[in-house]
């Protein structure tokens, strides 16, 4: 845990130091926006690294979690005037009974058929997103949805907007490592490594490997709804295919070993995507496509292998 | 005497082959016992059905005279029943300590709320976890390789470690499967000084072996079974000296009389 804790301080220190530091660097001058949304993108790769780097699990789906938390989120607040906390908490509620009935049976499945079954079930999320047009307005999507507000005191600016999310997110990120660095965490490595020994030692692995599936949805489920409240409109367009493999893409290109590889991977390619590929326009596509060939055929560890393997071709040098 | 572990009439197919056709058999407590037999006998299909990793078409399996043939294999490991692998199955990028510590899973129960806020509790039992975890790295001697990853270790180390593991778990019963397997000779000498230590700590060994030295040498009863049917049973003396056995392992009588 000590070594944990630096890393907590680092990530502390530059979310304090960087809003400062906007104004003289121009090649981040949109820091707050970017990072509002790298940060929501964050809780959702938090929770797909458990569930991919950790569990062994994969979801090409996860965008549909983000989804259901930002239409829960938009629906109950725009269409029924609730609170916004009523949005999130229904949210979670409904993005993990979706994902134990989704979970028990896909679960079974291994690898691509896990995938593949899991890409089906966003895709009809997806559907049901455009179809459904009297509740979320079909493809147009709706406005109009309030700012999350506690009292009088409104996160309308970019600035307390930051802060939320980015609170969040740590507590998020808190949650996920003291989960790691436990019994639970270990039996889901164990799952990873060799299922059939991870049983005969006593890990109930259906019921684990459930568990982190609902887990990372209620992760991406707050995300969804954190990033209506900013946006305060919804389409369906951001919880489609590209945006699960987008997520996926992220953990894989920071690095799936750890947590840590998710949020590096995620700050890296929200800012490729929102800042520096503009420039490509509708080729940015590609750009990723490169991005990902490149890291699994020369850094398949992602972006956190980079010290140790640095550090062990000094040792190899001398 | 009461049974420890009491297996009846249990039969296994695959398709049209009858991997185990009616073995029933008994182990003491406190006994070694040794399952032997050729290639292909069924020996590793037994344990598999024994520890819940496959599900028998037939037959009953009692430990301390518990019917356990419905239970998943995760609650039989709860129950008392653990067991290694013929082909390692150490979890590789985790690290030997870690290894040896999802072994108490079974014996700990602090879930996900609990894990992810860290409670009082939650850090306690950690801490129980990871002592008892470290004792049974110590059992095996492998301490000093603790933060090593377990994909990192020699075979003869792997298999040690595979042990500490199962022993985490504090079974009433370990299933060693061909634990000998790929240890050179000073290694296989250490295997047979520490099963005894295993049945002195008060764990009932049974276990499948290739290695007849090692097996003569150190078993209280033996099993015999060829083509999935038992062939003998009794103590290693009575057993070398079996008839059947000694055809089964030399190939079939000929009658030379009729040539």
């Amino acid at each position: 845990m000590g070594c944990e804790k630096k890393k907590i301080l680092t990530l502390v220190s530059f979310l304090v130091i960087f809003p400062v530091l906007v104004n003289y660097i121009p090649a981040i001058s949109n820091y707050l926006e970017v990072m509002i949304f790298a940060g929501i993108f964050c809780l959702v790769t938090i929770g797909l690294s458990l569930l991919m780097g950790y569990a062994g699990q994969i979801s090409l789906g996860h965008a549909a979690f983000l989804g259901i938390g930002a239409y829960s989120s938009g629906i109950i607040t725009a269409k029924f005037g609730l609170s916004p906390w009523i949005g999130i908490a229904a949210g979670i509620a409904i993005s993990s009974c979706i994902a134990v009935v989704v979970g028990i049976p896909s679960l079974k499945l291994k690898g691509h058929y896990l995938a593949m079954a899991t890409l089906g079930f966003g895709e009809i999320v997806f559907i049901v997103f455009n179809e459904e047009v009297n509740l979320t307005g079909g493809p147009s999507g709706f406005a109009d949805i309030p700012y999350l507000h506690v009292g009088s005191f409104e996160f309308s600016s970019e600035l307390t907007y930051y802060i939320l999310v980015w609170a969040v997110v740590l507590m998020g990120l808190f949650f996920a490592l003291n989960l790691i660095h436990s019994r639970v965490g270990r039996a889901w490595r164990a799952i990873h490594g060799n299922e059939m020994a991870a049983e005969a030692m006593g890990v109930p692995t259906s019921r684990y490997k459930l568990k982190i599936f609902v887990l990372s949805s209620i992760y991406a489920s707050v995300a969804g709804s954190l990033y209506t409240h900013y946006i305060c409109f919804l389409n369906p367009s951001s919880f489609d295919l590209f945006w699960s493999i987008k997520f996926v893409m992220m953990v894989i290109v920071g690095g799936m070993s750890s947590v840590w590889g998710a949020i590096i991977g995620t700050i890296l390619l929200t800012y490729l995507g929102n800042e520096w590929l503009s420039a490509f326009k509708h080729f940015d596509v590609l750009v990723y496509g490169i991005i990902l060939l490149l890291i699994t055929m020369f850094l398949p560890g992602g972006i956190v292998s980079l010290p140790r393997i640095l550090r062990s071709k000094r040792t190899n040098s001398r | 005497m009461t049974s420890l572990l009491e297996a009846r009439g249990i039969t296994k197919h695959f398709g049209g082959i009858k991997a185990l056709n009616d073995i029933t058999f008994r182990v003491k407590p406190g006994q070694i016992k040794a399952i032997i037999g050729p290639n292909g006998a069924g020996k590793t299909t037994l344990f598999n059905c024994i520890s819940g990793v496959l599900k028998a078409d037939k037959g009953e399996i009692r430990l301390n005279g518990e019917s356990i043939v419905k239970l998943p294999p995760h609650r039989r490991a709860a129950a008392g029943i653990s067991r290694t692998f013929q082909n390692v199955a150490i979890f590789p990028e985790m690290t030997v300590l870690e290894n040896v510590l999802v072994g108490r899973h079974c014996r700990s129960k602090c879930e996900m709320l609990k894990a992810g806020f860290r409670t009082m509790s939650m850090r306690r039992e950690e801490k129980d976890i990871e002592d008892k975890g470290w004792s049974f790295l110590e059992f095996v001697g492998l301490e000093e390789q603790a933060d090593k990853l377990a994909s990192e270790l020699p075979l003869g180390d792997q298999r040690m470690l595979e042990i500490a593991r199962a022993l985490a778990t504090e079974p009433k019963i370990v299933l060693l499967d061909e634990p000998a397997g790929g240890l050179n000779t000073k290694e296989t000498e250490r295997l047979a000084e520490l099963i005894h230590q295993i049945r002195n700590s008060g764990v009932t060994v049974l276990l499948v072996e290739h290695d007849m030295n090692l097996v003569m040498d150190i078993s209280d009863e033996i099993l015999v079974i060829n083509f999935g049917k038992k062939l003998a049973e009794g103590d290693p003396k009575s057993v070398k000296e079996n008839p059947d056995v000694i055809n089964a392992y030399l190939g079939e009588d000929i009658d030379f009389s009729d040539l």
